[in-house]
């Protein structure tokens, strides 16, 4: 029964083998199911959920809706997010608090989506891009809103 | 102590594997006293990624800091977030609607799937065949579609928020579940074809890394390795959360305590969560997908705990509040810390090969284990 | 039948003519080296681009496809990038065995060159006791590896080549008795007269169920003889990062994967010179027609065929199969290749006695 058994064993160890080789040999001859893709010649198109980076949302007129309320700084766990205020004279002449520059540190963003959860007037956005790799680190501190850009009408 | 000091002796090789080391899955460090090819200690020395999540968490309110737990286990990130998330509203006695019920569940066994084929590839590539990694990838990548459409990241999704979830799911998020669930099931077969019935990976699975049920135990072994040595262990049985005592699925158990029994049983709970998702992908109810919740949450004061199933083992978050906006202290219960520690137990004995493949087995991700 | 036995005898007389006897020899020889030293960097090339194709195929990738026409200088690029990388030494090797090692693997890679076939008339050295030869040189490889995993200074680099040393020494031994099978019925030892022998029929045919034997038993010895997966042991990525060739680096590192290449390139020869009839081309017994065709193919064509055909195979293991651990190689052999292989001579001397062969 020894010998049974040993043959057995050589038969049935090169058959799990042979399987093995028949699925890998099958990927070898049949190149349908490639994963692989061809970056930076064929881009794929991420859908709109995924976060890449913190944008705000400007109008053709170079308008935002940000009011400088500081919502999404307080909502960042980790210090991404510094908006800077100043004080603009209403035309009733009144002082009224409003955005400066929104500064935005990429290489500390972790894209966790609380900042957009955050702002109550859907000032701030999160883009598809995910290409941030710069030479230098300072590149990656961004001021979002545009230059000469102000506040949308109607905006509280 | 001093029994181990004298388990090495003159004549004794010492090999440090790691932090930098192919199967060491990220920066583990094993101090390995053996004797030629025989393994006499392992000695694991942890900390080279240790970020202290747990006291930069005190500092961050509830809402912020489940971001932080998607660092800790980035492969069943989910579930994860779903711990704390749990733990939170444990605190503030929040209901969730059904419906963010539902998504958690489903997104929690997409997300174990995917960690499985991971595994499964690593584990593979650790014994020496490399190509089932790409195979399993080819799956895990189309989970990762589901979730980059629905929860609009890859990996780190932060998607569990207190009193439901951050999105509701997208529309095509059944019609793309359902093709992953068939495409699946056509290619589970083949896993078992290249590596499952492999002579050469049966052998060197078998009879490897032996635990006995009382030590798996000793050691707070949990997850697959303490079911792969017969004790059921599944939380998901044990204490029911978000609905799962409502989905029917079996907690796969193994009686052999090596590395096959834990291979199988891995397996077998990537069939289960199919399943469950098979269960549920048809029955979202409608309804919202997050509770009303206020701005700032605040816990009262007291300590709260609460436990996931991870795909690692038994995830734990306790919290104790003092009634302020941030935890006072906040303590996490990794799956692959205890199962760590018993990596020394299992691999005694064995050759280097072995080593290897019982740390494949285990499924170590390191950032869990440092915290 | 297409052959270069003109083109050799007519560089010889053009040297013979202008240059003594001694000065013929000696230019022959350099252009033989050369001839020699120039296929092992094309094979080089040519091999590592094939594997890094093979695998990414059956790992459904692409694989290389930018550098050249789909990805076709990819491995000459490689190679430029190693020539040009720093060789490191580490501190506490010993340099001489450090440096040596990897030109001794190479060397004896180069050695086992000289009795190969390549077609009718294009040997280097067709010395009688050409397969005895071949089976000797190349247990010399081992002890480059162990050189280089000793002088390396590093416990990887030890460990590996201590596991290659126990390997090569256990899987020559079946290989031995698997090329002896074919030489049983040859009743030569010389390569060109088993070529020869194999006009009317490759002895895997020929000589069916011991011959089948014998070629699988070769096969996986040779595999394991080569340190390719599932037996590459003595580097062992995911154990011993990469074991005996841990601390090498630069144009020492390119030597030792040129190596790996260039033997696997040899024992896949020596395979197709014993079963698959060397550079003799495929003849169905008395089917003259159909003889007559297949002889129309060069034999250097046939000959590269098979070559490529068994590395092909060879290549498939390693990217199927998972690794072997020490102890189960060292069963594997002595358990199983050694006693099947014995019977199996035994087998093969009855069958070639009874005269049951075609």
């Amino acid at each position: 029964m020894f010998i049974v058994d040993y043959i057995k064993t050589v038969f049935g160890g090169v058959k799990s083998l042979l399987v093995g080789m028949n699925r890998t040999g099958y990927y070898f001859f049949h190149h349908k199911e490639i994963i692989t893709q061809q970056y930076p010649d064929v881009k794929q198109v991420l859908p709109e959920r995924f976060r890449g980076e913190v944008v705000m949302i400007h109008d053709e007129k170079n308008e935002h809706r940000c009011t400088g309320c500081t919502a999404c700084e307080l909502a960042c766990p980790n210090a991404t997010i510094k908006i800077v205020t100043k004080f603009d004279i209403t035309p009733e002449g009144k002082k009224k608090k409003a955005l400066d520059t929104f500064v935005y540190h990429l290489e500390l963003c972790t894209m966790c989506n609380l900042c957009i959860e955050a702002c109550p007037t859907g000032a701030i956005k999160m883009d598809q891009t995910f290409e941030h790799s710069v030479y230098d680190r300072s590149l990656l501190i961004k001021i979002l809103n545009k230059p000469g850009s102000k506040l949308m009408e109607g905006v509280e | 102590m001093i029994e181990e000091v004298a388990a090495t002796t003159e004549g004794d090789l010492v090999i440090n594997i790691g932090p930098q080391h192919p199967s060491t899955h990220g920066v583990l460090h094993l101090f390995v006293t053996m004797n030629g090819e025989t393994i006499k200690k392992v000695e694991p020395h942890l900390g080279y990624i240790h970020r202290s999540i747990e006291k930069m968490d005190e500092s961050l309110s509830y809402r912020q800091f489940i971001y932080s737990t998607s660092r800790m286990d980035y492969l069943s990130s989910h579930i994860n977030n779903h711990g704390c998330a749990l733990c939170v509203e444990k605190g503030l006695q929040l209901e969730i609607p059904p419906r963010a019920k539902v998504i958690r569940i489903l997104m929690d066994e997409l997300t174990r799937i995917a960690s499985h084929c991971l595994w499964w590839g690593a584990l593979a590539m650790d014994v020496g065949a490399l190509t089932p990694f790409f195979h399993a990838f080819r799956e895990r990548e189309m989970i990762n579609d589901i979730m980059e459409e629905s929860c609009g990241a890859r990996l780190t999704m932060n998607y569990m928020v207190p009193g439901g979830v951050m999105f509701d799911i997208q529309p095509n998020f059944q019609k793309h579940v359902k093709e992953f669930v068939a495409h699946f099931k056509t290619k589970i077969g083949e896993y078992d074809e290249m590596v499952t019935n492999n002579i050469i990976f049966q052998r060197r699975m078998k009879n490897v890394g032996y635990i006995s049920p009382e030590d798996a135990v000793s050691y707070g072994c949990t997850g697959a390795v303490l079911r792969a040595s017969g004790v059921k262990s599944d939380i998901r049985k044990i204490a029911p959360y978000d609905g799962y005592e409502n989905v029917k699925f079996e907690e796969p158990l193994e009686m052999a305590g090596d590395c096959f029994a834990r291979y199988m049983v891995r397996m077998k709970e990537m069939m289960q969560s199919l399943s469950i998702v098979e269960q549920l992908i048809d029955n979202i109810p409608e309804g919202d997908f997050v509770a009303k919740t206020k701005a700032v949450l605040k816990l009262p004061k007291g300590e709260f705990y609460s436990r996931v199933e991870t795909a690692r083992g038994e995830f734990g978050v306790y919290i104790v509040s003092e009634g302020g906006l941030t935890p006072y202290r906040i303590k996490f219960r990794s799956p692959g810390f205890s199962n760590l520690s018993a990596l020394d137990h299992m691999s005694r004995g064995q050759k280097i090969g072995d080593l290897v493949a019982i740390m494949g087995t285990l499924d170590l991700v390191i950032p869990d284990i440092d915290r | 039948m297409f052959s270069l036995e003109g083109l050799k005898n007519t560089i010889h007389y053009t040297l013979s003519a202008s240059l003594g006897t001694t000065s013929t020899l000696l230019v022959e020889m350099l252009i033989v080296g050369i001839c020699v030293i120039s296929l092992f960097a094309v094979l080089g090339l040519v091999l590592v681009f094939m594997e890094r194709k093979v695998s990414a195929y059956m790992q459904i990738r692409l694989g290389p496809n930018r550098v050249g026409f789909q990805g076709s200088l990819q491995t000459v690029a490689d190679t430029l990038k190693l020539v040009v990388k720093e060789g490191l030494v580490p501190n506490g090797a010993d340099k001489f065995l450090f440096n040596f090692a990897p030109f001794l693997v190479m060397i004896v890679a180069m050695l086992i060159m000289a009795p190969i076939a390549f077609t009718k008339g294009l040997q280097m050295w067709d010395l009688n006791i050409g397969v005895l030869y071949v089976t000797a040189v190349s247990s010399i490889s081992v002890i480059g590896i162990l050189m280089a995993g000793w002088a390396s200074n590093n416990k990887y680099s030890l460990l590996g080549a201590m596991r290659s040393g126990a390997q090569i020494v256990s899987y020559e031994l079946s290989a031995g008795l698997a090329i002896l099978t074919i030489v049983i019925f040859t009743e030569s030892l010389q390569i060109s007269k088993i070529v020869e022998s194999q006009q009317t029929g490759w002895w895997l045919f020929k000589a069916h169920i011991p011959a089948v034997i014998a070629f699988i038993i070769f096969i996986i010895a040779v595999t394991a003889e080569t340190n390719r997966a599932p037996f590459d042991l003595a580097e062992a990525e995911s154990e011993l990062t990469a074991g005996f060739h841990t601390e090498y680096s630069g144009m020492r590192f390119a030597l030792f994967f040129l190596a790996e290449y260039v033997n696997i390139f040899i024992v896949c020869a020596i395979g197709s010179t014993l079963f698959l009839g060397g550079w003799m081309p495929f003849h169905i017994g008395h089917w003259s027609a159909f003889n007559h065709v297949m002889d129309f193919i060069p034999g250097i064509v046939w000959f590269f065929g098979k070559i490529f055909f068994l590395i092909f195979v060879i290549m498939w293991f390693r990217w199927t199969f998972p690794r072997l651990r020490i102890d189960q190689l060292l069963n594997l052999e002595w358990k199983y290749l050694l006693p099947i292989s014995m019977f199996n001579l035994l087998l093969a001397t009855v069958v070639a006695i009874m005269g049951w062969h075609f």
